[in-house]
C-alpha cells in the first residue's frame, strides 16, 4: 500500500503541506479504499489511479483501520463498502470518524433509501451506488476540501462561520496554503476530534486550509453590535458593518456569518420576551442594548444554577430541574441564560432537556435538564441550530451529561458536526449567551442567549413553551444530537445535575474529559464569551444564572440553586467553558455543569460560566472549571476553534475574584450561600 | 484468418454482447480504464470476477442446501454478487440478483433455488461469451493486429 506522498508530493508526503501539491491538487490525493469484493476493489483502484490519486486498497475493515492508525496522516479520504463480512461499513465509518476524522465515502450496490440514510446519519461524506463510475470518483477530492474548510472555519471562527459560508468555494486556492505549521496542527487537532466528533474529518474534522481564525471576543462582538446599532438592524449589511468596525483582518464573510447568528439571536429574544422579567443584563454584561440585561435572572436562575450544580453529574438535567424548580419563579431567565450558555457549551447536557421540561422540579430530572437546555436556547439560537448543529450540540451536551462517555464518541460527533457546532456556537455564543440574560429578564430583547436563559427559566415557568419554539426546536435539535451522543450520556454532566454541585464537580473530572470534548462539540463556548462579558460586568445578583450556578455548583448538595446568583454564575460558567475550550484538553470540567444549575435547562453550560462570577464564588468557578474542561475538550478537537480560553481568562481576570477555575473544581463545599446573590 | 477479419469479428461480437444485454456500459468503462500501463486490465478484472462469482455461487448452493436456510447469509452473498457483476458490466447476471434478493426476503427456499438456477445459467453464458471475446483478442494480437476499441 502506498501511503505517503507520491512523486509530486513534497517530502512530507502530504499534499497538504506542500506547495507543490497545491498546484496539482487533487493529484496525489491519498485514498484508502476498502471493499471485500476483489473485483470491485481492483476496478476502483484502477479508476482512482486514473484520477491520479494515490491509492491504497484493502479488503478488510480491520486492516484498513490498522493502516489508518499506523499512518494517522497518511490518508486524505477513505472509501468504504457498506457490506463487509468482518465489519459493518458503518461501524468502520464511525471508527474513522472518531479516531482519524477523515472524510469517508460509503458505497454499495444497495441503493435503498434506508441504507443511504444510514450513511447520512453516520456522517458519511457521500454515498456512491455501485457500479461506481470513474466520474464519481473524480470529484471525491471535494469532500476533503470541504472538510478542511469546515475545520478551518471551526477552528477559526468561534462564532461566525456559518457552515455555508460562500467563500468556501473560493477557498480552493487556499488549499495551497499549507504553509503554516499552525495549519497542520490545527488540522491535526481537528482530525482528532471527531467522533470525535463527529465527522469526518473532522467536520470534521482534515484540512490544511488554515486561515487566521476570527475569534469573536467580547470586545469584537461589542464592536459589531455597536456597528449594527449604528446602522440600524435592518440596514446592517456585512460590508457596512465591517467598515464601521474597522477591524484589521476581519473579513466580510466573518461579519456576515456573525451577523446571521446575531440576527437569529435577536429573533429569538424577541420571541422570548415573556416572562423573563429582566433577564439580567448583567448577565451579558454588555452595554449593548442588544444584549438585554439579565437582571431578572437572578434569584431563579441562581437557584436553577445552584440546583443544577447540585445535581450529580449524572443528571445535569435534574440539576437544572432543581434549579429551575427553585428558581422557577425567579429569574427564569437566569437559568436559561445559563442554560443557554450551557447549551452551547454543553450541548450535550442540554440536549437532555426536553423542551418544556422544566426542570423546575428539583427532582432530578437529570438529563432532562439537559434537554431543557436546548430549549432555552433562544429562538435565534434555535434557528441557528439546525439539526446538524443541534446534534452537535446535543452531543456536547450529552457528553456533558454523560461524562463517562468517552471522548471518542464526542469527538466523533463533534467532528462531524464541527461545522455545525461552529454555527451553533457561533450563533449561540453571539446571540444567545449574551442575550439571554438580557432579554430574558426583561423584555427579551432579542438577545440571543437571554432567550436561552429565559428559556430555561421559562421552562420553569413555561417559558419554554412560549418563548421558544425555537427552543423546543433547539431541544429537539439538541435531542437529536443527544441521541447521537447517547454514549455520552454516561457522561453525566454533573453540571447538569448541579444540584449536587459537588457531584458535578467530581464529575467534572470525568466530565472534563467529556466535557472537553463536548465543549468542543458544543461550540457553544464561543458564544460564551458574550456571556462572560456580561457576567463579568455584572456580578450582581441579577446574574441569576451564574450566580446560581456558582452556588449550585458548589453545593452539589443542595439542590436549590439560589437563584439570585443567576446570571453571573452563568457567565462564569460560560466563561469557564469557553476558556476550557481552548484548552484542548478534554477536561470536562464541571464548568458546563454549573450552567445547568442556572438554567436547569440550559443550565449546564451556564453553570460553567457561573463560577466565573465573582459573586458566584466557588460554585461558579467550579462551573467554570467544568466549562473549561469542556472547552478543553473542545479544543482538543478543534484546537483553534474557540478563543474562549482567552475570553475566559479575560473574564476571569476581570472578575478578579474568581480565581483559578481549577481550584474551584473541587468545590466540595460550595454552597449557594457562598454566592453573593 | 487474417487480422482484418479477426478484428471485424471482434467488433461485431462485442456489439452483439451489448445488444443482447450481456454487457452494459460499465464494461465499456473497464475498457476505457485499460491503458498502456495496464494492458491486460480488462482480462484481469474479468478473471477476478469469474473466480469470485464461482465462489459465491458455490456458497449460495451450500447455503440453500441447508435444512435451515440462513437467508441473511444468502442475501449477503447475492448482494455481493450483484455488486461485482454490476461492476464488470455483466448486466444479465446483475439483473437476476434483484428477484433473488426478494426471494430471500420472503424466505422462500424454493423460489431462491430457482433464482439460483437462473443466475448460474446467466453466469455461465456471460462467462462463455467473455472468454470467446478474449480469445478473439488474443488471436488478433497473435496475428499482429491491434484490438479495436468498441465504443
Amino acid at each position: 500500500m502506498n501511503i505517503g506522498s507520491g512523486s509530486v508530493l513534497s517530502s512530507t508526503g502530504s499534499w497538504k503541506s506542500g506547495d507543490v501539491v497545491s498546484d496539482q491538487f487533487p493529484v496525489g490525493l491519498r485514498v484508502l479504499v476498502v471493499d471485500d469484493d476483489p473485483t470491485c476493489l481492483k476496478i476502483l483502484e484502477k479508476m482512482l489511479k486514473n484520477c491520479h490519486y494515490e491509492v491504497t486498497k484493502c479488503n478488510r475493515a480491520e486492516v484498513a483501520l490498522s493502516y489508518l492508525r499506523e499512518n494517522k496522516n497518511g490518508f486524505d479520504i477513505v472509501i468504504s463498502d457498506v457490506h463487509m463480512p468482518d465489519m459493518d461499513g458503518f461501524k468502520l465509518l464511525e471508527h474513522i470518524g472518531l479516531e482519524m476524522d477523515l472524510p469517508v465515502i460509503m458505497m454499495s450496490a444497495d441503493d435503498s433509501k434506508d441504507v443511504v440514510m444510514k450513511g447520512v446519519t453516520h456522517g458519511a461524506y457521500d454515498y456512491l451506488i455501485k457500479p461506481v463510475r470513474i466520474e464519481a470518483l473524480k470529484n471525491i477530492w471535494q469532500h476533503v476540501v470541504r472538510k478542511k474548510k469546515h475545520e478551518w472555519r471551526d477552528n477559526n471562527f468561534d462564532q461566525s462561520g456559518s457552515v455555508e459560508e460562500g467563500d468556501r468555494q473560493q477557498k480552493q486556492s487556499e488549499d495551497v496554503d499549507y504553509s503554516s505549521s499552525a495549519n497542520e496542527g490545527n488540522w491535526k487537532n481537528s482530525k482528532k476530534r471527531k467522533e470525535e466528533d463527529d465527522e469526518g474529518e473532522e467536520r470534521d474534522d482534515t484540512s490544511s486550509l488554515k486561515k487566521p481564525r476570527v475569534v469573536w471576543s467580547v470586545e469584537l462582538h461589542q464592536q459589531f453590535v455597536q456597528a449594527v446599532h449604528q446602522l440600524g438592524i435592518d440596514k446592517a449589511v456585512p460590508k457596512k458593518i465591517l467598515e464601521l468596525m474597522n477591524v484589521p483582518g476581519l473579513t466580510r464573510e466573518n461579519v456576515a456569518s456573525h451577523l446571521q447568528k446575531y440576527r437569529l439571536y435577536l429573533r429569538r429574544l424577541s420571541g422570548v420576551s415573556q416572562h423573563q422579567n429582566g433577564l439580567n443584563n448583567s448577565f451579558m454584561g454588555r452595554s449593548d442594548a442588544t444584549f438585554g440585561t439579565i437582571s431578572s435572572l437572578n434569584g431563579l436562575d441562581l437557584q436553577a444554577i445552584a440546583a443544577a450544580g447540585q445535581i450529580p453529574a449524572q443528571s445535569l438535567a435534574t440539576l437544572q430541574a432543581a434549579a429551575l424548580g427553585r428558581s422557577a419563579s425567579k429569574s427564569a431567565i437566569s437559568m436559561p441564560l445559563v442554560d443557554q450558555r450551557n447549551l452551547f457549551s454543553f450541548e450535550n447536557s442540554q440536549v437532555r432537556f426536553p423542551e418544556g421540561q422544566q426542570q423546575l422540579n428539583n427532582s432530578n430530572k437529570q438529563i432532562d435538564l439537559l434537554h431543557g437546555i436546548p430549549t432555552t436556547m433562544e429562538p435565534k439560537q434555535l434557528a441557528n441550530l439546525h439539526h446538524p448543529s443541534q446534534s452537535f450540540m446535543g452531543m456536547n451536551m450529552q457528553v456533558n451529561n454523560s461524562m463517562a462517555q468517552h471522548n471518542n464518541s464526542v469527538i466523533m460527533r463533534m467532528s462531524q458536526s464541527q461545522p455545525r457546532a461552529q454555527m451553533l456556537s457561533g450563533a449561540n455564543n453571539g446571540s444567545q449567551v449574551s442575550r439571554l440574560p438580557l432579554s430574558m429578564q426583561q423584555s427579551l430583547s432579542s438577545e440571543g442567549l437571554p432567550g436561552a436563559v429565559l428559556a430555561q427559566s421559562r421552562i420553569i415557568d413555561n417559558a419554554r413553551a412560549s418563548a421558544y419554539n425555537p427552543v423546543s426546536q433547539a431541544s429537539s435539535m439538541v435531542d437529536f444530537s443527544v441521541n447521537q451522543s447517547k454514549e455520552l450520556q454516561n457522561y453525566n454532566f454533573s453540571l447538569g445535575s448541579n444540584s449536587a454541585g459537588m457531584s458535578t464537580l467530581t464529575n467534572r473530572g470525568m466530565l472534563q474529559e467529556e466535557v472537553n470534548s463536548d465543549i468542543k462539540g458544543s461550540r457553544g463556548f464561543p458564544s460564551n464569551y458574550d456571556i462572560f462579558n456580561d457576567l463579568h460586568q455584572q456580578p450582581k445578583p441579577q446574574n441569576w444564572g451564574l450566580q446560581n450556578v456558582g452556588s449550585s455548583f458548589d453545593s452539589s448538595h443542595h439542590p436549590s440553586i439560589q437563584g439570585s446568583q443567576g446570571v453571573p454564575s452563568q457567565f462564569l460558567l460560560q466563561q469557564g467553558i469557553s476558556s476550557t475550550h481552548n484548552n484542548g484538553q478534554n477536561r470536562n470540567g464541571p464548568i458546563g455543569k454549573p450552567m445547568y444549575t442556572n438554567g436547569e435547562e440550559s443550565g449546564h453550560t451556564n453553570l460553567m460560566g457561573g463560577p466565573q462570577l465573582n459573586s458566584v464564588s466557588r460554585n461558579m468557578l467550579a462551573v467554570k472549571a467544568e466549562r473549561f474542561l469542556d472547552a478543553d475538550y473542545q479544543s482538543t478537537n478543534f484546537p483553534e476553534q474557540f478563543g474562549q480560553d482567552d475570553l475566559m481568562s479575560a473574564f476571569l481576570k476581570q472578575q478578579g475574584s474568581v480565581g483559578p477555575v481549577e481550584t474551584e473544581f473541587g468545590f466540595d463545599g460550595y454552597t449557594l450561600d457562598n454566592l453573593p446573590v | 484468418m487474417e487480422v482484418g477479419q479477426l478484428q471485424r469479428s471482434f467488433v461485431e461480437y462485442m456489439a452483439s454482447l451489448f445488444r443482447e444485454g450481456f454487457l452494459d456500459a460499465q464494461f465499456s468503462q473497464l475498457q476505457q480504464l485499460q491503458d498502456d500501463s495496464n494492458p491486460d486490465f480488462v482480462v484481469e478484472v474479468v478473471s477476478l470476477f469469474f473466480e469470485d462469482s464461482e465462489r459465491l455461487l458455490n456458497d449460495l448452493t451450500m447455503a440453500l442446501d441447508q435444512p435451515n436456510v440462513d437467508f441473511k447469509q444468502v442475501d449477503a452473498h447475492v448482494h455481493q454478487l450483484k455488486g461485482s457483476s454490476s461492476s464488470v458490466g455483466a448486466q444479465r447476471v446483475k439483473n437476476c440478483c434483484v428477484p433473488f434478493r426478494n426471494c430471500c426476503e420472503e424466505q422462500n427456499t424454493e423460489a431462491c433455488l430457482r433464482c439460483l438456477q437462473q443466475i448460474k445459467q446467466e453466469y455461465l453464458l456471460v462467462k462463455n461469451k467473455l472468454q470467446t471475446l478474449f480469445e478473439l483478442e488474443q488471436q488478433i494480437v497473435a496475428a499482429g493486429g491491434a484490438i479495436p476499441m468498441v465504443q
